[in-house]
């Protein structure tokens, strides 16, 4: 049983989060002594993956430095970014490989850790069968550590079952491109957002979520862009729009059918662009027949006049681009969503020239590079499938195993979390993975951490979920291994070690090859560097959609980041990935797909009245494993505040700042308000960072997208009472 | 740096703080932050300001300072007060229509922006408009500036005083002066 050894307070005492506010040495220690070098590596968190120099001395990050010449962000920070160097001082820092004990955890041998994890998986495996192991990974990890991830669960382990933290941010766009274009990926760099005459932006806050993408719209906009925003709330980018659509949440799908509706109602579509490069439009047009202007506002609450201006202008500008993110892609329909957005693309030509198409913005740090070489549960190295015979025979061969050894598919990251409840899967090791507080309906996810026979992480500081192990073994921080990633465009950077792990931690692919030798299946994992994981997975993605052969850390350093495909050494890279309208499917056509409405997994009514949506804010990160430990970006939003307009507050006699209890129908919890007018009266905004009473992912549903087995988790159901008094949040 | 300007423009700001975080990691006065950052009115919008010393061509903190401790470089940068000199007396604070001297009560000193001149001497730009993400702080030429929606303005009215900046407000095209006195506003008929 792994529950946690200790109560939260004590694992909190001991493991933090503690607040770190100051560098090594303090404030004034650098005029006295200052950095030996400046590393130009990346920022360890979001998709933008800027440009960054940490300041080092002795072994130490003790600052940054803005790195003004690398091209996507000339310099330009967040505020995570700017105290990102923080992190790797933390007195939080999990320094030894720990085993838990009664009352908590005590340090262990590195052999002791290794030998018991290995033991305890195939003791497992023995007793249940192969597949009652699970592995979890990571977006932030490094490219070539997801790709030993996949490598790992399937030859070391020989489970089916591995799965990554990115099925909570990218996979419903995925399935999307994937079933239109054939390729998952942003077909667009983002030097292309400033050329576009409309920019239509639907469920993104990229005020909050993508900080530098900011840049891009502003330029688009003094270009003379038209800027629309699709949004429960006027976020902060909203300010500017052009057009803004209050969108009410879980509705992006009738709002994008009846702008598609409008277009074709009015011969506005792109004839030409259609007979050529796409197939399916009868049956799409069919599909949006019913959704009028009246119909898609009664369904959104956006005003029928908004939504045939929106369409409009789309689909009389030269040029246009739709960018999208987890606002429609949280949806148990995410991946509808996503083909209706370029369906709508599709029927006004908008792709394939420079300057126009759609594009997903990538939330994880290296959530487009951690999804393509195998850590993802139906998917081998370069994009492709696990249940293709030619992909499984090119990566077999690599790996010098008959493709018959490969498993196949197994479950998705909540699909393995609800196997483990049910006592199907009984072990899990996780890297860099906080489940308990980003999956939904946080307290199945802990009942089920209870339940497994061994739970091993590998980490570098103790997270919430990281509480039930019982062996923490402590990896590395992002700055001190090297590694590919691939930022938000498809631009694959090179993240540069600047720093050794500290003594006794190890970096994650000494870890996973040291676990793979004590499995006995040591052959398969010699790797001493990060630079001979990438020799075989450029190697084993060779060929595929997402092809690295042609990149190696040179030649990123050169090119200041390369698109894939880059098939050979001397190959360019690809920034615009669908040229002149041409897919990744075999005949080259863009297709169409049928999308139809339905109703949330956890709806609306008279019980549970209002909508519960969740998301970021700007100084957190994710599950705040990391950012919640960095004092100053606490101290900007330090609490989760409930967002209420002023009209349902005053139904509720509720003022800002009052204690309110959230209830769904699973769970309550108590927060303070803010009484905003920035969000839709009958919509309620929490951001989802922390953990315990404070939890928005308490309070959501496990509700699936069919397809791309993403959470629903910006639609819930919810209800409010008013109290008088804030628990400890703990 | 030879031909920059400063440019600030709140409706392009996001609220994030990075310029407050970063300004904090300026090597000459680390650990403390010199942005003025603000929330306008959360209950009716998202709208924030973040905001650096204006650097006034006639600067009313030196005008008042009683111990002649505040200087203006040649360049028309408006430094903090001199250490020597400045008895923290608290009359800048008072004084500035911005808002912008703070005194540091273990320095016992007045600090302010300085653009960042130990930056910008050595050809760096100052460090809030380097990481600023969404145009909201500006340090660029006057030319890259003209591409802008907004237009720049350097006069501030506050009542009868008028107030000429180094520092520029983007505003919408076609203002003159920034004020902020309604009256200025109105028309209130051949008054004389």
């Amino acid at each position: 049983m792994a529950k946690p050894p200790a109560s939260v307070e004590e694992l909190r005492e001991r493991f933090g989060p503690h607040l770190h506010y100051t560098p090594p040495g303090g404030w004034s220690d650098e005029s006295r002594n200052p950095a030996e070098k400046l590393v130009k590596t990346h920022c360890c968190f979001c998709g933008q993956q800027c440009g960054i120099q940490l300041k080092v001395r002795e072994n130490r990050v003790i600052g940054f430095e803005p790195w003004e010449e690398f091209p996507f962000n000339e310099g330009k920070l967040c505020p995570k970014g700017v105290k990102r160097y923080l992190q790797s001082s933390h007195p939080d820092r999990l320094l030894d490989p720990l085993m838990r004990e009664a009352g908590g955890f005590r340090k262990a041998s590195w052999e002791e850790a290794l030998s018991f994890t290995a033991t305890r998986i195939r003791e497992i495996q023995d007793r249940y069968g192969k597949d009652a192991v699970a592995i979890y990974g990571g977006a932030s990890l490094t490219t070539e550590k997801s790709y030993l991830v996949g490598k790992f669960a399937r030859l070391a382990v020989g489970t089916r079952h591995v799965d990554y933290n990115g099925r909570l941010c990218m996979v419903s766009a995925g399935v999307a491109y994937k079933l239109a274009f054939g390729v998952d990926r942003s077909p667009i760099p983002w030097s292309d957002i400033p050329k576009a005459d409309v920019l239509f932006i639907i469920g993104s806050n990229i005020g909050d979520c993508s900080p530098i993408t900011t840049d891009y719209v502003w330029r688009c906009r003094d270009r003379g862009g038209k800027l629309i925003i699709a949004d429960p709330r006027l976020n902060p980018i909203a300010r500017n729009a052009d057009l803004f659509l209050p969108v009410r949440p879980g509705t992006d799908l009738a709002l994008l059918m009846g702008m598609l509706h409008v277009i074709l109602r009015d011969g506005l579509e792109n004839q030409q662009f259609i007979e050529k490069h796409t197939t399916g439009f009868e049956a799409v047009m069919e599909s949006v027949q019913a959704w009028n202007p009246h119909a898609a506002a009664e369904k959104t609450g956006v005003p029928p006049e908004a939504i045939e201006n929106a369409a409009r202008w789309i689909a009389k500008a030269e040029h246009a681009i739709v960018l999208h993110a987890r606002g429609i892609e949280h949806q148990s329909k995410g991946v509808e969503n996503c083909l209706a957005v370029i369906n709508l693309v599709l029927a006004t030509g908008h792709l394939g020239r420079e300057g126009s198409g759609c594009a997903m913005i990538t939330g994880q740090g290296n959530g487009q590079g951690g999804r393509e070489h195998g850590q993802k549960c139906d998917q081998l190295p370069g994009q492709r499938t696990l249940t293709d015979p030619a992909g499984r025979e090119h990566v077999a061969k690599v790996w010098g195993i008959s493709p018959d050894e490969l498993p196949q598919p197994g479950y998705t990251a909540e699909e393995i979390m609800e196997a483990i409840h049910r006592g199907e899967i009984k072990a899990l090791l996780s890297l860099c993975f906080n489940p308990l507080v980003s999956l939904p309906d946080a307290n199945y996810t802990r009942e089920a951490l209870d339940k497994l026979e061994f739970f091993g992480v590998i980490d570098f500081f103790l997270s919430e979920t990281a509480h039930h192990a019982d062996v923490v073994l402590a990896g590395s921080l992002q700055e001190e291994e090297e590694g590919l990633s691939c930022n938000v465009e498809g631009r694959v950077i090179h993240i540069r070690k600047a720093v050794d792990p500290p003594p006794n931690a190890r970096t994650d692919t000494w870890i996973l090859c040291e676990l793979a030798k004590r499995l006995d299946r040591a052959k398969f994992f010699p790797f001493r560097s990060s630079g001979e994981v990438l020799d075989e997975l450029r190697e084993a993605s060779r060929g595929g959609h997402a092809d690295y052969y042609g990149i190696t850390y040179e030649r990123v350093d050169q090119h200041m980041g390369l698109f894939w495909p880059c098939p050979s050494l001397d190959h360019p890279g690809t920034p615009h990935l669908l040229d002149g309208g041409r897919s990744f499917h075999p005949d080259g056509k863009c297709r169409f797909v049928t999308t139809e409405w339905r109703e949330s997994g956890d709806p609306v009514d008279e019980q549970y009245p209002i909508y519960l949506t969740t998301g970021r804010v700007v100084s957190q990160y994710l599950s705040g494993t990391q950012t919640r430990r960095l004092g100053a970006l606490v101290d900007i939003y330090p609490e989760p505040l409930l967002e209420i307009h002023p009209r349902l507050a005053q139904q509720y006699g509720i003022a800002d700042g009052d204690a309110v209890t959230i209830e769904t129908r699973r769970a309550e919890i108590t927060l303070r308000v803010l009484v905003t007018k920035t969000i839709r009266p009958d919509t309620v905004f929490i951001p989802y960072h922390w953990p315990g009473k404070q939890s928005a992912n308490r309070l959501t549903h496990r509700t699936l997208d069919p397809r791309s087995k993403i959470p629903e988790f910006k639609v819930s159901a919810c209800r409010l009472r008013k109290t008088s008094q804030m628990e400890a949040p703990i | 740096m030879f031909g920059y300007e400063f440019y600030v423009d709140p409706s392009r700001c996001i609220g994030c703080q990075s310029c407050v975080e970063a300004c904090e990691e300026c090597e000459t006065h680390r650990g403390v932050s010199m942005i003025n950052f603000d929330y306008l009115d959360r209950y009716e919008t998202t709208q924030t300001a973040a905001y650096v010393c204006w650097h006034c061509e006639e600067p009313t903190c030196a005008m008042v300072c009683p111990a002649d401790a505040i200087k203006v470089s040649e360049d028309g940068v408006v430094r903090s007060a001199l250490k020597p000199r400045c008895i923290a007396c608290s009359n800048c604070v008072l004084a500035c229509p911005f808002g912008i001297p703070k005194i540091i009560p273990e320095y016992e000193q007045m600090m302010k922006c300085d653009m960042c001149y130990d930056r910008t001497s050595i050809g760096k730009k100052p460090m809030c408009a380097t990481v600023c993400p969404s145009q909201a702080l500006s340090y660029v030429k006057p030319e890259q500036i003209a591409q802008r929606r907004e237009e720049p303005t350097n006069l501030f009215v506050f009542g009868s005083q008028p107030v000429k900046t180094r520092v520029k407000m983007m505003t919408p095209p076609g203002t003159d002066a920034v004020s902020i006195d309604v009256i200025d506003y109105m028309w209130e008929g051949h008054l004389g």
